[in-house]
């Protein structure tokens, strides 16, 4: 199996005549992703490289029995985007937009409360089963199905690290990007919970960032219920306090956010932490021994 | 983005939040008059300058002057203005004071600390106030962490009045005071949210002598992506704080930070750039800055982004690493070819590529002729520029 997202997920895509939707839907449809629809408010009824457009998802997910949206309309209206997809019934929703207002996110969570789907992101490369299903902007070569489970607050970083697990044989079952935002949908621990129940995956790989306490939530949460090997990387040791590192999250502020106390505390909770990006592969590999 | 005390709190004075009469002073000549102007309305001789810079620990620091009268003001006007002012937030070199808030004394009976910011861990906003003002919040949070009183706020309601309420009457407020906090409370949120703010702070918030509730001090930074919602508020950037280097890369929509150390860094994804960052620091070396070029760089973002490398002195070298996604490493390859075409290359350059069409990019470095050292991976390329740099083998 898998985690989120496999082969009979149904992919409807918001905002896909735009030219990041356009590119990126027929991505993930030549890497094999059902792709049944895309979603434009006044493009209904069109046919745009081969998808069929909807004017909203209600419409789209009654056409299509799409169970999984992706976003791409830009930052003003993505909020808006992940209400309607959650509005009709969507289950696994995955944001890419990049700059939503913080704001925006807090009351699009809210709205979240008490439904049953499941947020990616936003500012996020997406989810991709290996073999079975991409949805997102990761390059699908990198990735092959095997059962290392990926969950990681940075893009490039995760096809670093996929990258790396691929070219010593491995594979992986799921990597799943959660975002650099500071308000989001799933979290560290959302994801380990999901790998853990998952028989293909044997061992997790996590990887975090500055900013907030989500690596802190995550070790107590392994600690306390996690029995597969889990190796961790931790970027910006080198990051000066109060300065923004690009992603809207990952900031040290107040003396809270630290790499080296994220580190120390996933270490405590028998976490084995890659020394360096370029051992993200060999840190797991050596704990699957 | 950041703006000043003064600024944030004419910002305050539009949501109805009582703030001490001021004025705003550009040049130093304009201090007595606006000292006068203030005296003459209040009926009171003491007036307070104080430095507008970037920074907290102005008090401290010197550049916060309690004075009587106008030529008291103008004096003191004169000793900060133009000048650089150190604190603990500035670095030793300090900034450069060209701004200066005239306001008027105020009688303190007591003073408290009030803030409004988003908590990550519970997705909310949260009000938060502490009996401790004047104190930073982080010295208050690490000595006695049970005096900083919160509240989450719903928004889908907003702060609800019992809760501001709550906050009042336990920061031990009575009568007056208690419901002219209560109200400044909720209006500071109010403001919170209209503004898109990230973080609105008073401290302190006074209570006067005659139980009124006032905001004595203001920080305000403003959630970058939400900028274009609030044109009035870009109008409030000061060029001046900001590092001329990270304001072109802005422009060129990349997302640079100065640091000390002598290898720039040129990274695709935030994530990754930290990370680059982290093992140059590994192998011996140190970061020169972070720079993300983002997912979809064009040619043209390229070469700004390798400008702006080769055109700061510090940098005796430069590692470009790059995970080819959306972003295609010939693109890379085309925008560095391009660069160093037009300016030259004074250091030495190590490229690592990797993903989306890595071939194509490597033959087009090789192909160049120019003295680009290629690496096979990312503790390669930080290794060998490390080297290059220190002169050293590791």
């Amino acid at each position: 199996m898998s985690i989120l997202v496999n082969a009979n997920t149904r992919v409807v895509v918001q905002g896909l005549t735009g030219s990041a939707g356009t590119f990126h839907a027929k991505q993930m449809r030549e890497y094999g992703t059902k792709v049944v629809g895309g979603v434009t408010p006044g493009k209904g009824g069109t046919v745009h490289e081969d998808f069929p457009i909807f004017d909203t998802v209600a419409e789209a997910v009654a056409a299509t029995g799409a169970n999984a949206s992706v976003i791409f309309v830009p930052p003003h209206g993505a909020a808006d985007g992940i209400l309607e997809a959650a509005g009709a019934g969507v289950e696994v929703i995955v944001c890419i937009t990049e700059g939503i207002p913080v704001l925006d996110m807090v009351r699009a969570r809210r709205a979240l409360e008490g439904k049953k789907c499941r947020l990616i992101g936003p500012n996020c490369p997406g989810v991709i089963t290996p073999g079975a299903a991409k949805l997102g902007i990761m390059p699908g070569y990198i990735h092959k199905p095997g059962s290392v489970g990926i969950v990681s607050r940075s893009g490039t970083l995760t096809y670093e690290a996929a990258f790396q697990i691929t070219e010593l044989g491995l594979g992986q079952s799921t990597a799943v990007g959660i975002g650099g935002d500071p308000v989001k949908g799933l979290d560290f621990i959302d994801c380990l919970a999901l790998f853990e129940r998952d028989e293909q995956t044997k061992a997790i790989l996590l990887i975090g960032e500055i900013g907030g306490t989500s690596e802190e939530d995550a070790a107590a949460f392994i600690r306390a219920n996690v029995r597969k090997p889990v190796a961790a990387f931790v970027a910006g040791l080198t990051a000066p306090p109060g300065r923004r590192m690009g992603h809207a999250g990952a900031i040290i502020s107040g003396g809270k956010g630290k790499a080296a106390d994220k580190i120390a505390a996933l270490k405590e909770a028998g976490i084995a932490i890659a020394p360096t990006p370029a051992d993200l592969g060999k840190t797991v590999v050596a704990m699957m021994k | 983005m950041k703006i000043h005390e003064y600024q944030a709190k004419t910002l305050l004075g539009k949501f109805g939040l009582p703030v001490p009469m001021g004025i705003a002073v550009l040049k130093v000549g304009d201090a007595a008059a606006a000292a006068e102007q203030i005296i003459q309305a209040t009926q009171n001789q003491t007036v307070v300058v104080k430095a507008q810079i970037h920074a907290g620990g102005r008090g401290k620091g010197g550049g916060v002057k309690v004075v009587r009268g106008a030529a008291g003001a103008q004096a003191a006007a004169e000793k900060i203005f133009g000048r650089p002012l150190v604190t603990h937030q500035t670095g030793p070199e300090g900034r450069i004071v060209n701004r200066l808030l005239i306001e008027q004394g105020i009688s303190i009976a007591r003073e408290l600390y009030a803030s409004v910011l988003v908590d990550r861990g519970r997705n909310r906003v949260v009000v938060m106030v502490s009996a401790a003002g004047g104190m930073e919040i982080e010295e208050v949070a690490a000595k006695s962490p049970a005096s900083i009183l919160m509240e989450h706020v719903d928004p889908a309601v907003g702060l609800a009045a019992y809760q501001a309420r709550n906050l009042a009457y336990a920061l031990g407020l009575k009568a007056d005071a208690a419901k002219s906090a209560t109200s400044f409370l909720l209006k500071l949120y109010q403001s919170f949210v209209a503004l898109d703010a990230s973080l609105v702070e008073i401290n302190p918030l006074v209570v006067t002598s005659d139980d009124r509730v006032l905001a004595l001090d203001c920080k305000m930074t403003f959630d970058d992506n939400a900028l274009d919602k609030h044109k009035e508020l870009a109008e409030m950037r000061d060029f001046d704080e900001e590092d001329p280097t990270e304001r072109e890369a802005r422009a060129f929509d990349l997302s640079f930070i100065k640091l000390d150390g002598s290898i720039g860094c040129m990274v695709n994804g935030a994530g990754l750039a930290m990370a680059t960052m982290d093992i140059i620091k590994f192998f011996g070396g140190s970061p020169a800055n972070f720079l993300d070029v983002g997912g979809g760089a064009s040619k043209e973002k390229v070469t700004a982004a390798f400008k702006i490398l080769t055109a700061d002195r510090s940098v005796k070298g430069i590692f470009v690493n790059i995970f080819g996604g959306i972003m295609k490493c010939d693109v890379i390859a085309g925008g560095i070819i391009a660069a160093v075409g037009e300016i030259g290359l004074r250091v030495p350059l190590v490229v690592r590529l990797a993903g989306t069409n890595v071939e194509l990019g490597s033959k087009m470095l090789k192909e160049s002729g120019l003295p680009i050292t290629t690496a096979t991976d990312m503790a390669d390329g930080a290794r060998r520029i490390v080297e290059l740099v220190s002169g050293r083998k590791n």
